[in-house]
């Protein structure tokens, strides 16, 4: 079953924002997913981000460099899909995070610094809305009447984990 | 054309290509504590696939929060205790027996040269000292891990670290590893292996090794790999002498891993540490990184001294020497965690922790504690920490707490005085 990558963006303007950040460590002796809800990117210090509300309306994220480094928790993917977020965006991600996205049929797609600085002058702080035409590879861009239609590229074995859901689904059948 | 030994090791696990560059491989080890396990183990339960691969690969240790300090982590405890023994997993570390993943299992012989391990933490690169591919990685790759013992990752590609000149007195590997962290960035190593090479790094215990390994991630690195020669064997003894004639059959063995003279790096860094001095990061990132002597004028109200960084037996008798004879600060709390059962009796044994309780610290039992925030020292708001762990991220160890990550000598002297300062170890 496949994810919805469409939906509202919520744009964090910095590089390296971590995984205590995303959920902080006091959040870990949650045994369920859906009691990490009010808790995304509490801990996070953006000028003009309140964690309280800026996550509201919004189900897509595009940000900067190395997003999610620091912890191998997944509960940092958790935390965004209990909130609606299935995609993030960002010039680069940690290791373990990118795997947990795809892990989980989540996506967490890489583009260029210059798409992402583009996009960001284009469209941050703007009301926008992305669709992803998942067959094209195109991410569309939509803002107060402005239109950026966005290549990416991921790999054959990523877009097969989200086709099939995640890495237990796809490893089950295959090993 | 010659190989790493990343690669070496991958290549010799190999169970699949399910893409470009993106490798299957088998696992030689599963390890398994009580804040990511839990959620593999009820979608496993949930999928009616509650079972593991090979319950003598699979080591289990309860040691984030320990003894449990609500009923929520006491809960945690329960469901993997539960899952240990119904899965007959014996190598389960309950308290009284539980230490610090990263520090209890290559004590316990459980990690070797060659080896490739995951676990659901990301400090699992501390592994890769002993030689191993040793990676952390989330809950649903730990699941597949404990369900078939295969993981899926990039074909690996390696920044070599030559670790050349000699150390100073009074600097350790924990300096080291800052100033390699400060120089290459926390996005510096990431999906790429780190190889820790060089005279240095051959001279060091594997203490040394491990905390030098242990914050590879911290620069975003996958694993973080030191060739395995006498000194890893010395350390394995004790496990291994029946499988070997000798502990020169034993190097001979494990020296095949080795990166060859001719393999393909994405980088060689000559890193010389002659001129280094004891390091302390500043902001809340670790590679925010400057020398001690450049900030004395920070006090903290709490010192922590332990982790899977440097909670070794080293690293307390390097504290020790520096706090013989001394009180610490009134205005300082001090922490001691010894981080296994064994290294908190050799500290007993070597009088380490009369030490450490005559200057005016407090020992606590085994745990990863405070370093997470999670019990045994959380910070309040305001408060400032130097500490010998291995992240200084914003409210890591307490919201709104300022964590300074710093080595356990430095650790020592800041308790002392009171502000972040130099111990009388370094001459410099």
């Amino acid at each position: 079953m496949m994810r919805n990558f469409n939906g509202n963006v919520l744009f964090l303007d910095r590089s390296d924002i971590n995984t205590d950040e995303i959920i902080p460590a006091k959040y870990l002796a949650e045994i369920s997913k859906q009691a990490l809800k009010p808790h995304l990117l509490e801990d996070l210090k953006l000028p003009g981000f309140d964690p309280q509300h800026a996550v509201d309306g919004k189900n897509i994220i595009i940000t900067r460099a190395n997003f999610g480094c620091g912890s191998s928790r997944e509960h940092a993917p958790w935390a965004l899909e209990v909130n609606g977020f299935h995609l993030v965006i960002a010039e680069n991600f940690a290791r373990i995070f990118r795997q947990n996205m795809f892990n989980c049929g989540m996506m967490a797609v890489e583009l260029p610094a210059q798409t992402i600085d583009r996009i960001f002058k284009e469209f941050d702080g703007k009301e926008t809305h992305l669709e992803t035409d998942f067959e094209k590879n195109v991410f569309i861009l939509t803002a107060e009447g402005h239109q950026a239609k966005i290549p990416f590229f991921i790999s054959d074995f990523d877009r097969d984990l989200v086709k099939v859901g995640g890495w237990v689904e796809y490893a089950d059948a295959r090993y | 054309m010659g190989r790493t030994i990343a690669e070496k090791i991958f290549e010799a696990h190999r169970v699949d290509t399910p893409a470009q560059g993106v490798v299957v491989i088998r696992l030689d080890a599963v390890f398994c504590h009580e804040i990511t396990t839990l959620l593999a183990i009820n979608d496993l339960v949930n999928r009616g696939k509650d079972r593991v691969f090979d319950p003598d690969k699979i080591k289990v240790v309860i040691d984030h929060v320990s003894p449990a300090k609500d009923s929520k982590t006491a809960m945690q405890g329960k469901i993997l205790r539960e899952w240990a023994r119904r899965n007959h997993i014996s190598d389960f570390f309950d308290i009284g027996k539980n230490g610090i993943c990263h520090v209890l299992f290559p004590e316990k012989g459980f990690v070797r040269p060659g080896y490739t391990v995951i676990m659901a933490d990301s400090h699992t690169c501390t592994h890769g000292a002993f030689g191993a591919f040793a990676a952390g990685v989330g809950t649903t790759d730990l699941e597949v891990g404990i369900l078939k013992g295969v993981c899926a990752f990039r074909y690996p590609s390696t920044i070599k670290i030559n670790v050349t000149g000699s150390l100073p007195e009074g600097v350790y590997a924990k300096d080291v590893i800052l100033s390699i962290i400060g120089r290459i960035g926390v996005n510096g190593a990431t999906n790429k292996v780190l190889e820790f090479t060089g005279p240095v790094v051959d001279a060091m215990s594997m203490e040394s090794r491990m905390t030098l390994s242990n914050m590879a991630v911290e620069a975003g690195g996958t694993s973080g790999i030191c060739w395995p020669d006498m000194t890893t064997v010395e350390y394995l003894w004790e496990f291994i002498k029946n499988e070997f004639t000798d502990k020169q059959d034993a190097l001979k063995n494990y020296r095949r891993f080795c990166s060859d003279s001719d393999a393909q790096y994405e980088q060689v860094i000559e890193h010389d540490v002659s001129n280094l001095e004891p390091l302390v990061t500043f902001g809340y990132k670790p590679d925010q990184v400057m020398p001690v002597r450049e900030m004395k004028s920070i006090k903290v109200d709490q010192v922590y001294l332990g982790s899977c960084t440097n909670g070794r037996i080293e690293d307390l008798r390097v504290a020790a020497r520096v706090l013989e004879g001394k009180k610490i600060s009134d205005s300082v709390r001090g922490i001691v965690s010894p981080a296994t059962p064994k290294i908190f009796r050799q500290a007993l044994a070597e009088g380490l922790l009369n030490t450490f309780l005559d200057a005016g610290f407090c020992v606590t039992n085994p745990t990863c504690g405070a370093c997470l925030g999670m019990s045994n020292g959380v910070l309040a708001e305001g408060e400032v920490c130097a500490s010998t762990t291995n992240r200084n991220f914003n409210g890591r160890m307490g919201k709104g707490g300022m964590v300074h990550l710093v080595s356990p000598a430095t650790a020592a002297a800041t308790a002392i005085k009171g502000y972040i300062a130099n111990s009388e170890l370094y001459k410099g």
